[in-house]
């Protein structure tokens, strides 16, 4: 079984790039990081059981915190804003994407890194709208880590000064635990979930930096109460930014692409 | 159903770091806002730890309170879920404590 994201045994992690051609890696964890954890070995305290206590206080999540961190570097020793896109499956991350990147995509130079359990069809869907992606498919793994999105980064190969938006797997549980060395996570959620979304799970609206409120267009058919969302997400993200967006019928999504011009000037 | 990666992140990393070592007990610290179900990690542990040096090791978790700090009037109190709200009504609280995950001691055969 996998060291970092618990995928069963014989389960691959692969990245799929532009053209389609895919590479297999038997675990995208486990080899060649050479690891700046300390390797002594604590202290230890003899007992009479024949044992004796060692003390490691060390961070259950320390290696992937170190492969973020040197995402992140690299992210900003070549100018590239780097978002993770996260939500409950169906919510509209790969609409929303497929319409940001046809309409922004060449004015901030828009690369994407797909995440999936398994299938193409995410990375397909992107790629006909010209953009540049890589596709990972996670095999049981519900999350992206740090070390996928390394591997996923070398084989996309980001112009300096773009912008790389990471689409994780659909899941509002899992993901907000794996820092992947991303500048901002943007939680989406959708007007066809319920509107106490932020309250069943605050870990992963506690994380966002902005929350995105999709499929605005269909309130007149929902019972859905905005301002109760609005207000659950700030319960447990008290300044977090909420924007109201329809990604098929384009209410709201200036919004959105001024979110992203800005965070994407502030690195310039 | 991240506690399996969790529970597999502490295996290897004692693994690693004690390589030769037999693991008689381990001893885990999950802070209560953390994120993590430490019956999930009780759960998943023996099968993880199956033909490492921790197979057959007990398995201890401490579980830690959380602590914040209102932000609207300064309070510091206890909080054991996310959603929790400071006496004056403030929703705004700094979380000081609970957020751990950490291996805090192994117990292995001299």
């Amino acid at each position: 079984m996998c060291a970092t994201c618990g995928c069963a045994e014989g389960s691959r992690v692969t990245v799929t790039d532009d053209a389609g051609v895919t590479h297999d890696h038997d675990h995208a964890h486990n080899h060649d990081h050479d690891h700046a954890h300390d390797n002594g070995h604590g202290h230890g305290h003899d007992n009479d059981q024949g044992s004796r206590t060692v003390t490691l206080e060390q961070a259950v999540l320390a290696r992937n915190d170190e492969l973020a961190t040197r995402n992140r570097r690299w992210f900003a020793g070549n100018g590239v804003l780097a978002l993770n896109l996260m939500s409950s499956p169906g919510a509209g991350k790969t609409t929303l994407l497929e319409r940001t990147v046809i309409e922004l995509g060449a004015e901030l130079g828009i690369s994407v890194i797909e995440g999936d359990q398994e299938t193409p069809l995410d990375g397909e869907r992107i790629r006909a709208t010209g953009a540049p992606v890589v596709q990972i498919n996670t095999g049981a793994g519900c999350h992206l880590d740090a070390d996928m999105l390394a591997d996923g980064l070398r084989t996309l190969d980001p112009a300096a000064g773009s912008m790389v938006i990471v689409e994780n797997v659909g899941n509002l549980v899992c993901p907000a635990l794996f820092d992947l060395g991303e500048d901002s996570k943007v939680v989406i959620a959708s007007v066809t979930e319920g509107a106490e979304k932020p309250l069943k799970y605050p870990h992963m609206f506690r994380v966002a930096q902005l929350v995105v409120l999709n499929k605005i267009d269909l309130l007149p058919y929902l019972d859905f109460d905005v301002e109760q969302f609005v207000e659950g997400a700030r319960r447990v993200n008290p300044d977090v930014e909420v924007l109201e967006v329809s990604a098929t019928r384009g209410d709201g999504i200036d919004q959105w692409y001024g979110w992203l011009r800005d965070r994407h000037a502030r690195l310039q | 159903m991240h506690e399996l990666s969790i529970t597999q992140s502490v295996v290897t990393t004692v693994s690693e770091r004690l390589p030769d070592a037999t693991v008689r007990r381990i001893r885990l610290e999950i802070g209560r806002l953390s994120g993590v179900a430490a019956d999930s990690v009780r759960f998943c542990f023996d099968m993880v730890a199956e033909g490492t040096p921790l197979d057959g090791a007990v398995l201890e978790i401490t579980e830690s309170s959380g602590r914040a700090r209102c932000r609207s009037c300064g309070e510091e109190f206890e909080v054991n879920d996310l959603l929790a709200l400071c006496d004056c009504g403030s929703a705004d609280l700094e979380l000081l404590a609970g957020q751990e995950l950490l291996i805090k001691e192994v117990e292995v055969a001299a």
